[in-house]
């Protein structure tokens, strides 16, 4: 909408306009009742009058704020003018005539008629009902009971026509039969005043007519002639289900007002699409009738039955379902049935559904109705702006969905809701939520649901863990916590080949989540978990059934006395920076990864023999990084252990600890039978290895030429395909985001729209 | 940016087709039959391990001079087909796939409306600008 220009007549007329309306002295917001009277007795059509309230602003607004009441005001005048109603026409038509209103009116009666409402009505309408028959005698009474739909009426007599004093003459006949009609009708006058501020029912119970229903639907802040989509929806009596007041049988003013008041005082400003207590009491009530947990769920054959009853075409229920239901699990959550009920009803109502979900249908934002401040656009076009804004800040504070269910509903004016979802916190879920974010930009402000986070890590892990279970079980406590790093191993280059079959946001999930958290852990628990990866590589891809099971057997045997010396070592190692003694770093590295090393043992076995000169390097290269890292320890350990291995005195005698002598002898039997056995798997182990070392080692050991060529070959391609995976996963995050930032542009955009017209 | 997206049921009738207005939407429906022979012929050639084990992405179908076609079959036998412009070389396969696992996404959540019966036409207006977005720019 673009801003209103108006000349100084125009404004000072306005201005009188409005402030007649203004009964409440809100100075801010005309009442719904008053202003629509006015538009009416503008002698414009019904249909155009809606057309105006809705270019205006207002069918969204639910009020008439000052804003909306010029431009009303100003299209009335073009629509009274004969030129077609264009929200260009706003500024560009000059020396529009001002827009005539058949009560006529009058500066000084405006403002009488202003003070006399003040005066005279508690309610807007309470005088009405007494009144109009006890005075008929005074003019004033007259001109007020025209005044009252905040038209400031002038003319006193019923049958002179020249006090209707207008700006521009008004046809005389007019205001009689204006007149005549408001006063027989002044029962129902009453009814329909009475029904335009958003009394609903009412007018439905007198059986009002047509323009009642009109006017009922525009004044509505929820969804107003409900009543009769009620009754044939349901069989609950409407009247005690959609009270728009909190009182219920009371057409009167008084109620009128405190509606008025409260939805005011509510909120800032009226969001069409917020539900009102009542309503929400009364789906909560329906809700029970097909659920009776109401932290539970209704399954999507339940409420397809129930919703089909409202006689939508299935088209627009599906719609309905797609905005309602939003974490996309095929069921339906109090909050997102209360949703889905909503926008039947408005549906029903003729209001035309969203595009996107509603600000205050969100089932997570329940409490951040109020701040809501910007006025939204017609219902048919959505709700975009502030939400958006609002969840993505509140969501990275949202560890995980499950927090903020019940933070949600301690707020939520609804306490019925107790405790929805903790149960639906699934990983899957979590993944659902994030594509749904992803592919809607911020589709309304869908929480963005934490992308690092480390809860639907865990589930991930442990799903892949328990696939790799059975080979990690096997070897011991020791190793349980390289499980989980190889579990994290898994994701990389399981996302890539294996773990298509499961759902396709798990691999998505686990590549977005699997990579920040390898890197860290390999350091801790390198040469154990190359060591699982190992055993898991043999027991993947079991050459036979004996060899798996025996290279099973062989690392159970081992783990009981090294593990207390690996866990000790390695740090011990680690911190003797000075030790360059070989014989004290053969035997450190030997203690550590005792368990490990029986693939090791098995993969520089199978190797070419290296000769001893390489032993040296070895060990010196590998005290010379001594970064710490697990990778290096485990290389030197193994490049010492291969020496060592041929050098079978040596490696004895270079024992010092007596927990180191059985160790080695043993290992080295089993090792020699795992050559025995796996002389084709040799590829496996230096894979898993270089998988292992590849995120915790990047920089290259200075290798000795031979056999470890094809270990930095396979390390390199390795590290190429972890590239590759990476790079992906990077180019998808970036897609996304760019989604992101070109959806917050074009929200900020529309804000920017918005904003001029909430100063006015 | 696909040309052309097609998702086509497990009795092969489509179920959405959609293209880029600008060309022939006619030839991008027999572009996509045919290439239906193709994805058939993929899908029954896993002799040995089944469905766990057969790629659900599967890659390009067969190219022409004038685009490539890429196809996705699920785990229930729906396909989706998407037609690319093959003057578009920056398209990586990695992005091909993410398309597809989007557009398999929005498929599911189209499956879970209660009100959607599994063999309409998709009339989705959430899959509809998923689709849309990973359309061409053009028009």
């Amino acid at each position: 909408m673009e801003s209103l220009t108006l000349s100084d007549v125009e404004q000072k007329y306005y201005s009188e306009l409005f402030l007649s309306c203004d009964v409440d002295n809100a100075k801010k917001v005309a009442s719904n009742g008053k202003v629509l009277d006015l538009f009416r007795s503008a002698q414009l059509s019904t249909e155009v009058v809606h057309q105006i309230t809705e270019l205006c602003g207002a069918t969204r607004l639910g009020h008439f704020g000052r804003s909306q009441f010029y431009i009303a005001l100003k299209l009335i005048a073009l629509a009274q003018s004969g030129l077609p109603l264009r929200v260009e026409s706003l500024n560009s038509v000059r020396d529009l005539p001002l827009p005539r209103f058949v009560m006529g009116k009058n500066d000084q009666e405006s403002r009488h008629a202003v003070m006399y409402a003040d005066t005279e009505n508690q309610g807007p309408y309470s005088g009405v009902i007494p009144r109009p028959p006890a005075r008929v005698q005074g003019k004033k009474v007259s001109a007020h009971e025209m005044i009252q739909p905040c038209v400031p009426t002038v003319d006193p007599q019923p049958d002179t026509t020249s006090p209707v004093v207008s700006p521009h003459q008004s046809p005389p006949t007019s205001p009689h039969a204006w007149r005549k009609h408001k006063r027989q009708a002044s029962g129902g006058n009453v009814e329909r005043q009475a029904s335009v501020p958003g009394v609903v029912w009412p007018p439905f119970r007198e059986a009002q007519p047509a323009p009642v229903t009109g006017d009922g639907m525009w004044s509505a802040h929820s969804p107003p002639p409900v009543q009769e989509s009620w009754v044939s929806f349901t069989d609950t009596p409407p009247s005690s289900t959609l009270p728009m007041h909190p009182s219920s049988a009371q057409p009167e003013s008084t109620t009128v007002r405190t509606t008025n008041e409260n939805q005011r005082q509510g909120s800032g400003y009226d969001d069409p699409w917020k539900i009102t207590d009542e309503q929400r009491q009364y789906y909560i009530n329906q809700f029970k009738t097909i659920q009776a947990d109401l932290t539970g769920l209704i399954p999507g054959s339940a409420a397809k039955e129930f919703f089909t009853k409202s006689k939508l075409p299935i088209l627009e229920l599906s719609h309905i379902w797609e905005l309602s239901d939003f974490d996309k699990d095929g069921a339906l959550t109090l909050d997102e049935f209360c949703a889905a009920f909503h926008l039947v009803v408005a549906r029903k109502n003729g209001y035309d559904l969203p595009e996107k979900l509603p600000e205050s249908l969100m089932p997570k934002l329940i409490d951040l109705d109020d701040s809501a401040g910007v006025p939204e656009p017609a219902p048919e076009v959505g709700f975009s702006a502030s939400p958006v804004e609002d969840t993505p800040n509140k969501s990275p504070s949202m560890p995980s969905l499950n927090q903020t269910w019940p933070e949600l509903n301690q707020n939520n004016e609804d306490t019925a809701i107790v405790h929805p979802v903790p149960i639906r916190m699934t990983p899957s879920k979590i993944h659902m939520q994030e594509m749904e974010l992803k592919r809607t930009g911020s589709d309304h402000t869908h929480p963005t649901s934490p992308l690092m986070v480390k809860p639907p890590e865990l589930p991930d892990e442990t799903k892949l863990a328990a696939t790799i279970k059975y080979p990690s079980a096997t070897v011991g406590d020791g190793y349980s916590s390289s499980d989980s790093f190889s579990s994290d191993q898994e994701p990389i280059s399981s996302a890539v080949n294996r773990q298509r079959s499961q759902s396709g946001a798990s691999p998505e999930g686990l590549k977005v989540v699997a990579p920040p958290p390898p890197p860290p852990r390999p350091n801790a628990s390198h040469s154990r978990s190359s060591s699982l990866d190992m055993n898991r590589t043999f027991a993947a891809v079991p050459a036979a059934g004996s060899q798996q099971a025996g290279v099973v057997a062989f690392p159970p045997a081992v783990p009981p006395r090294p593990l207390p010396t690996q866990t000790s070592m390695p740090h011990g190692h680690r911190s003797v920076e000075g030790d360059a003694l070989p014989a004290h770093t053969s035997t450190s590295p030997q203690l550590m990864p005792e368990q490990p090393n029986f693939a090791d043992f098995s993969q520089f076995q199978a190797f070419a023999v290296d000769p001893p000169a390489d032993d040296g390097e070895k060990s010196d290269s590998g005290q010379a990084e001594r970064c710490a890292e697990g990778a290096e320890m485990m290389r030197t350990v193994k490049n010492e252990v291969h020496p060592e291995e041929r050098t079978a005195a040596t490696v004895n005698s270079a024992k010092v600890s007596t927990p180191l002598a059985p160790p080695p002898k043993p290992v080295r039997r089993r090792l020699k039978s795992e050559d025995e056995l796996r002389p084709d798997t040799e590829d496996l182990p230096q894979k898993s290895n270089v998988i292992a070392t590849v995120l915790a080692t990047q920089p290259s050991i200075p290798r000795s030429i031979g056999k470890d060529k094809k270990a930095i070959q396979a390390s390199i391609r390795r590290n190429k395909e972890t590239n590759t995976v990476l790079a992906r996963l990077n180019s998808e995050l970036q897609q996304q985001l760019k989604d992101l930032l070109e959806e917050r542009i074009s929200l900020e955009v529309q804000l920017e729209q918005l904003r001029p017209f909430s100063h006015l | 940016m696909a040309v052309c997206i097609a998702v086509i049921a497990k009795e092969n009738y489509p179920l959405y087709i959609r293209s880029v207005p600008t060309q022939g939407e006619l030839k991008f429906h027999y572009t996509v039959h045919t290439s239906l022979d193709v994805v058939e012929e993929k899908i029954s050639g896993v002799g040995k391990a089944l469905a766990d084990q057969r790629e659900l992405y599967l890659g390009l179908l067969y190219p022409t001079e004038d685009y490539k076609v890429y196809g996705y079959v699920t785990n229930s036998k729906v396909k989706f087909v998407i037609v690319v412009d093959s003057s578009n070389t920056s398209l990586r396969d990695n992005e091909i796939r993410s398309m597809f696992r989007k557009l398999h996404n929005s498929f599911t959540d189209v499956m879970c409306n209660p009100f959607y019966n599994p063999g309409d036409q998709i009339q989705s207006k959430a899959f509809d600008s998923i689709v849309s977005a990973m359309m061409v720019q053009a028009c």
